[in-house]
């Protein structure tokens, strides 16, 4: 044994990285939001029911359990129902922090989604912030919400919360 | 609106860059591995156990005494490996192994490296062999695996 190894520290730390590759299925209600991204346009479903539009769509009304086929495209607009600032540094983060990670409730859906928001700064952000989504330029489009670069403010007043309570 | 989708399907990866702190006891037996020497603990009724665990498995009282072991052993029961799998420790066949080292009373799973099964039989001789010892990191692929010993 050399004396190099000798003055070594003992051990006390051991790194078990835990990997899962598997694939994931989209379905068929799913990938067609998931085509329309490629095709840079939201694409949800309306529920025969009780008429509410879920975008991306599971292919279901989880409240009426029935089957939703009504094809719904529906604009770049939205509003901010809630959102949280991100100030935690994290591995394989790829944005400057502090940034705004939000629901967007986009006009005429019924459920909001994540997205992240960007052209305003941090602390100006406030719920029912009126923003429109950018996409990637067309070559880049794809079958991924990462068509989506960000939301941005669109300079339209803000909404009243109570013209979207029931989606919070 | 009734024209056939297209369903996507996409591999997706999700990982976790996990570490754990180790204790004395299992680093101790990472220590010894770096230093190229596999390391027991004595248990309560003198039995040697390799890996060595901090409270005796038998009896739960505390374990104490650290002892070097091997690295020549026994191969005690063994499953052969025909198609390993992408995250095995070998590309190619080899051999699941109990393998209860010179000194020691339990056995400690590892590789066996042999060309094919007829090779691999319970009772055989085996040796530890170790990375270079720049290689050598503290973890269990610091033993890459043990291998047969020439029977004359």
């Amino acid at each position: 044994m050399s004396d190099a190894l000798e003055i070594q520290e003992p051990v006390t730390m051991l790194s078990t990285p835990i990997r899962l590759n598997y694939d994931f299925t989209a379905g068929v209600a799913q990938s067609r939001s998931l085509r329309g991204y490629a095709e840079g346009r939201f694409v949800g479903q309306r529920c025969p029911v009780c008429k509410k539009v879920y975008v991306p769509s599971r292919g279901s009304c989880p409240v009426d359990a029935v089957p939703t086929k009504e094809e719904v495209v529906l604009p770049n607009t939205a509003t901010v129902t809630t959102f949280c600032v991100v100030n935690v540094p994290f591995a394989g983060q790829s944005i400057e922090i502090p940034y705004i990670t939000a629901s967007i409730l986009l006009d005429g859906a019924d459920i909001t989604f994540m997205g992240l928001i960007q052209g305003i700064p941090a602390d100006e952000v406030r719920m029912g912030l009126r923003v429109e989504a950018v996409w990637v330029p067309k070559e880049e489009l794809g079958p991924t919400l990462a068509s989506v670069k960000y939301f941005q403010p669109t300079g339209e007043p803000d909404r009243e919360i109570s013209t979207f309570r029931e989606h919070l | 609106m009734a024209e056939p989708t297209e369903v996507y399907t996409s591999a997706h990866v999700l990982e976790y860059p996990y570490s754990r702190s180790v204790g004395p006891v299992i680093g101790a037996f990472l220590t010894g591995l770096r230093e190229g020497k596999i390391v027991g603990i004595r248990g309560e009724n003198g039995r040697v156990i390799v890996p060595p665990t901090e409270y005796d498995p038998e009896t739960g009282a505390e374990t104490s005494g650290f002892v070097d072991v091997g690295p020549g052993g026994v191969i005690e029961t063994w499953a052969w490996v025909e198609h390993p799998r992408d995250d095995a420790p070998r590309s190619t066949p080899f051999a699941w192994a109990l393998v209860r080292l010179d000194g020691a009373d339990t056995a400690l799973l590892h590789v066996v490296d042999a060309a094919s099964k007829d090779e691999v039989t319970t009772g055989a001789r085996v040796t530890a062999h170790f990375l270079d010892e720049g290689e050598r990191q503290g973890r269990i692929q610091d033993l890459c695996c043990f291998q047969l010993e020439e029977t004359s």
